[in-house]
């Protein structure tokens, strides 16, 4: 069971009050009758299955329903961050890459 | 019979206090402070079980949780049977009764041990499969007769009389295992003030401190354990939970602990104060850090025929003679790797019988436990090991032989030592389940030969659990990683002196797994692994050439490790032996994953108040009482209980449903609609989100109107249905499906929040505010208006009008919508004032014909119009279109509508979609299986190809014949053609396809 920090709430509660909504940052494209099928395709069903960082939709349903987003790791189960919808996360895959050669550089 | 092995004097155990117990219908007599397992021992009772695939007679090995055999079924009433109990884990009580799990006719003379004797050569890994591979069809046969063969306890087949409950924690430190560092740890925790809740799975807490040797402070280990105890008790913030094990790691430090309230005292929870205890509880802790204080389980060694009863590990003979006063036999014979082990000859010298000899692997073993024996003058044997036992149901003998580690052979010739009890150690594994629950592999350490935690946030390993195997280490590291995780909560602990202790010297330990014998490991008697699982050295070694090389693959092959066990005895040996065939390193081969459970948990426990009525929330409408009065039968549909229908005297369901239909077409009836979902809406962009979020325009509905509204999802396929009315400009009324409710209220809240936020509208749950009933039939305006205060004729108060009135003196909203197709009214009022306003409706009813109604007539009715019900005629892949509701999608409205541009791409554009059609049965008193298939010729045969299927199917009595509704591949171009529905049982049924209105397709009733 996850402990989730809702960025609404300000507090960490139990998982079972929210709902996992799936990948986040999905923006509906802006003028759907000028996307083309195959593009709306690809917004409607293809979604992304990382090893590892994952940014995603969560709804704290039964607390103040708010949407929000997190950064987990999908192998750890670790929660990087939390942060509210329309923001950008902190954490990213290429965050961490670079954090990693700049501490290798350091050594 | 008297307690035999029962020795004067020592251990923990009450001799003024005999307690009886019957186990395999024999009575025995214990004391207070035995566990079942010590008491049996008392009584020189060897076989206590036979083993799983072989049945060969079984006796104890270990003192606690890692024991392979002493499995039983417990429980002196049937609803009391608790199934796969540890006998050693079990505390004896007055009247305990205990059966063996396996063994018929019983365990001293079972038959199937006879297949086990054959099974020494005809049962290798895999023999299920290979044998009964063939013919497949009489798998179900052979079955029958595996399943009585083989297999672990049963349940019981009464209802649990007994009560548990779930509670949940938070704290700062959470202590698993009251050790000496894990009582060292929670001491240092709570001295700070921290929050601690402390477990130990233990009757009693202290770990290995309550059969030490060794003094803390001078004094008895056990008095350290009694002053730290009392202390912990002390403090406020502290948790001692005994008799509790912590069975899951979870995630984010959530850890689930299982205690075993009652189970020590009867099978059946006793009242006390006059008032029914919970038997068992699960705390469910979110921890802010774990000191894992598990400790170490002891390897046994690998030799021939070491599952004779009277084969033990050593330390639990220790654990036997010091903690339970009881020693398993009467000559003894040690075989082992390491030094500590020596306690367990020790501990049997001080008590006053005869130590064969130790036969020790090592060529010089020097430390201080070594210099005891040698002071004792006790035989040694040096650079050898035990490579058998003798002896069929008591162990009669050990073979003993030089032995070359390296070279995995037997030196020069054996002898033959007489004895009945073999002890041996192979080692310590940490006990690194609770470190490994949540996904991480465990590290192997070569210098302690065994696997340590691979680090878990917030987990700190402290003792034996993290290889500090002295008990000056294991309190040092106790104290200090109590402390640490007391200051990474924010609290900083008062210095403090850890407790002296007298260092003991250990040499250093020989790594040896599975002991060589004479023969090679394919041809020597059977030497066991995982004895719960009868899994051999010869089993893996098979399973390896047979090419599961993985450990993983060799687990599933052979058993190792599976079930009840989870690789407490066995998993380090059987990874040694398959690291050693495959030419690996154990780290190279590593380790299988521990799952929760730790030990087995009763499902009473995991359930807690979650049974009958507490399993799922139930919602009941405001006029339950009314409809239970009545002798309505219910039905559940979500959580929610809906009149089904309303039997008269014995009329069976089909005759009520015929009657209420006939009773709404004629006169008039009443349904309780208030499980409807229902939303406000309000705000000024109110309008524009039900333009997104509706396929149907809304921009034209005036104040007073209301409207029915689909829903897609953004793939275009219809997600839910229901009437909307406007209240006033801003304000709205929405309806959902009952079971939409909730999802709607939160798609909705999705699409403001993420898509839409500049968009200014509100949203509520008035679901339960709102109790809803729908008068309907030629009756229902007569009926209503006796009991309104507005005009209710047809030009004041049209179809699709909404009315604010008073009905029966109260406010209500009133929305003239049909979903039978009648002339109908859904009243909707506070759900306090319902009972009332149905109750007069009823006082005025009698003579209008008012007639309540259930969910199956409503289904009936407004099938017979052709109206959809989400789920039922949809199911996620059904766009409006494919409905036949064309008229409900709004094209030319100017927002891309949430399903408006999925509805034009080239899959939803097929012509030879499924569409809802209508389906009359040739024999007009046919009704349609709902879910059957259509098909469309006559002649079935296999494949064929299958076009559509039934939605719905009733038999109306209106129209005087079955009929169904049905998706079907091109449907809007089949009308008129008939189809047909294979059965399972061979027969073929044939329908015309029709319009899926059957009646008043011109809709002229509900508009009068």
């Amino acid at each position: 069971m996850l402990h989730i920090y809702c960025p609404h709430c300000d507090e960490h509660r139990e998982e079972e009050e929210f709902r996992p909504k799936g990948e986040a940052h999905i923006a509906r494209p802006t003028e759907p009758e000028k996307t083309s099928d195959e593009d709306w395709g690809n917004y409607l069903f293809f979604r992304k299955n990382p090893r590892g960082l994952h940014h995603e939709q969560w709804f704290h349903a039964a607390g103040c329903r708010k949407f929000f987003n997190v950064t987990r790791d999908t192998v750890t189960y670790e929660i990087l961050e939390t942060y509210k919808v329309g923001q950008q996360p902190a954490v990213t895959a290429e965050s961490r890459k670079r954090q990693a050669s700049d501490q290798g550089a350091a050594k | 019979m008297s307690q035999r092995n029962r020795l004067g004097a020592g251990g923990r155990i009450d001799r003024k206090r005999p307690l009886r117990f019957t186990f395999n219908g024999v009575s025995y007599q214990g004391y207070a402070g035995d566990t079942l397992a010590s008491a049996l021992m008392a009584n020189g009772v060897d076989v206590l079980n036979r083993s799983f695939k072989y049945a060969r007679p079984r006796g104890l090995v270990t003192a606690g949780a890692d024991e392979p055999n002493a499995i039983v079924q417990l429980g002196a009433s049937e609803a009391g049977q608790v199934p796969n109990v540890r006998a050693t884990q079990q505390a004896l009580y007055e009247g305990l009764v205990a059966k063996s799990t396996n063994g018929w006719p019983n365990v001293d003379r079972d038959l199937m041990g006879v297949i086990g004797k054959l099974g020494g050569q005809f049962m290798p890994p895999g023999f299920y499969y290979k044998t009964f591979m063939s013919p497949a069809s009489a798998w179900p046969k052979y079955e029958q007769y595996i399943r009585k063969a083989a297999g672990l306890g049963r349940s019981p087949i009464e209802n649990d009389p007994d009560i548990y409950d779930h509670m949940n924690h938070h704290c700062d430190v959470l202590v698993v295992g009251a050790g000496p560092a894990g009582l060292a740890a929670a001491l240092a925790a709570g001295r700070s003030g921290a929050r601690v809740i402390v477990c130990d799975e233990q009757e009693e807490m202290g770990g290995s401190l309550l059969d030490s040797r060794e003094q803390i402070d001078g004094k008895p280990a056990t008095e350290w354990v009694a002053a730290v105890l009392a202390e912990l008790a002390a403090l406020p913030d502290v948790l001692v939970l005994p008799r509790t094990t912590a069975n899951g790691y979870h995630d984010h430090n959530f850890v689930t602990l299982h205690q075993r309230r009652t189970e020590h005292l009867a099978d059946v929870a006793p009242a006390a104060d006059g008032r029914r205890q919970v038997r068992a509880r699960m705390h469910k802790v979110r921890a802010g850090r774990v000191v894992l204080a598990t400790g170490t389980h002891e390897r046994p060694l690998v030799y021939a025929r070491n599952d004779v009863p009277g084969n033990l590990v050593a330390g639990a003979v220790s654990t036997y003679i010091r903690r339970f006063g009881v020693i398993p036999g009467q000559r003894l014979v040690l075989s082992t790797s390491n030094d500590h082990a020596y306690r367990a000859a020790l501990d049997w010298h001080d008590a006053g019988r005869e130590v064969v000899a130790i036969v020790d692997a090592r060529e010089r073993p020097d430390g201080d436990l070594v210099a005891a024996a040698r002071s004792r003058n006790i035989r040694i044997i040096t650079g050898s090991a035990v490579i058998e036992a003798l002896g069929k149901k008591r162990v009669s003998a050990a073979i003993v032989g030089a032995i070359d580690i390296d070279g995995f052979s037997v030196k020069g010739s054996t002898q033959e030592l007489a004895c009945d009890t073999i002890a041996s150690s192979g080692g310590y594994s940490p006990v690194v389940h609770l470190a490994a629950h949540t996904g991480r592999r465990p590290v192997w350490r070569e210098d302690i030969l065994g696997f340590v935690s691979g680090g878990v946030p917030g987990q700190i390993p402290a003792g034996g659990v993290a290889g500090r195997w002295s008990l000056a280490d294991a309190l040092g590291d106790g104290f200090e990683s109590g402390a640490r995780a007391a200051a990474e909560a924010g609290l900083s602990t008062r210095s403090f002196t850890p407790p002296t202790v007298a260092p003991v010297r250990e040499g250093k330990p020989v790594a040896l797994y599975q002991v060589p014998h004479t023969k090679p490991t394919m041809r020597a008697p059977k030497q066991f692994v995982d004895q719960q699982n009868d899994v051999t050295a010869a089993g893996i070694e098979l399973a390896t050439r047979e090419g599961f090389e993985s450990i993983e693959h060799v687990k599933r092959y052979t058993g190792l490790g599976f079930g009840t066990d989870q690789g407490k005895l066995g998993n380090i040996n059987g990874m040694a032996i398959a690291a050693r065939v495959t030419g690996q390193t154990i780290p190279d081969t590593g380790t299988t994953v521990f799952r929760p459970n730790y030990t087995p948990i009763t499902f009473g426990a995991i359930a807690g108040r979650h049974c009958d009525e507490f399993f799922d929330p139930r919602r009941y409408t405001a006029l339950q009482g009314w409809h239970v009065e009545r002798g309505a039968k219910f039905e559940e549909v979500g959580q929610w209980m809906r009149p089904w229908y309303f039997p008269q005297g014995k009329e069976s369901m089909h005759d009520a449903v015929q009657r209420e239909c006939s009773a709404v077409r004629e006169r008039v009836g009443i349904l309780d609609a208030s499980t409807l979902g229902k939303i406000e809406i309000q705000g000024k962009d109110a309008r524009e989100f039900l333009n997104r979020l509706y396929t149907n325009a809304w921009t034209k509905l005036e104040p007073g109107k209301c409207r029915y509204g689909l829903m897609c999802k953004d793939d275009g396929m219809v997600m839910d249905d229901g009437v909307t009315a406007c209240l006033a400009e801003n304000h709205f009324h929405m309806t959902t499906t009952t079971g939409g409710a909730a999802g709607v209220l939160d798609w909705m809240e999705l699409w403001h929040q993420t898509e839409w936020p500049e968009l200014e509208v509100y949203f509520n749950s008035t679901t339960d505010h709102w109790a809803a009933m729908t008068i309907t039939g030629p009756n229902a305006r007569k009926l209503l208006a006796e009991l309104t205060d507005i005009d209710m004729s047809n030009e004041a108060f049209a179809y699709m009008d909404c009315r604010e009135a008073k009905v029966a003196g109260v406010p209500a909203r009133i929305f003239r919508i049909s979903f039978t197709g009648e002339l109908s009214f859904e009243v909707n009022v506070q759900a306090n004032y319902a009972m009332h306003v149905w109750k007069a409706l009823f006082e005025q009813g009698d003579k209008h014909g008012l007639t309540p109604y259930g969910t199956e007539t409503m289904h009936v009715l407004r099938a017979e119009k052709g109206f959809i019900i989400i789920g039922q005629e949809t199911d996620g892949s059904v766009t409006p279109e494919d409905l036949g509701m064309q008229w409900c999608v709004g094209y030319k409205k100017p927002y891309s509508w949430i399903g408006r541009r999925a509805l034009s791409r080239p899959d939803t554009k097929r012509s030879d979609r499924k569409q809802l059609v209508g389906l009359k049965p040739l024999d007009p008193q046919l009704v349609l299986q709902e879910g059957a298939q259509i098909v469309l010729e006559k002649e079935i045969r296999i494949p064929m190809p299958m076009v559509g299927h039934v939605t719905s199917s009733y038999f109306s009595p209106t129209l005087g014949h079955g009929f169904a509704l049905a998706l079907l591949k091109g449907g809007s171009q089949r009308i008129g053609q008939t189809v047909f529905l294979p059965m399972a049982d061979g027969k073929v049924h044939a329908a015309e396809v029709v319009s899926p209105v059957f009646y008043d397709p011109q809709g002229a009733r509900q508009h009068v």
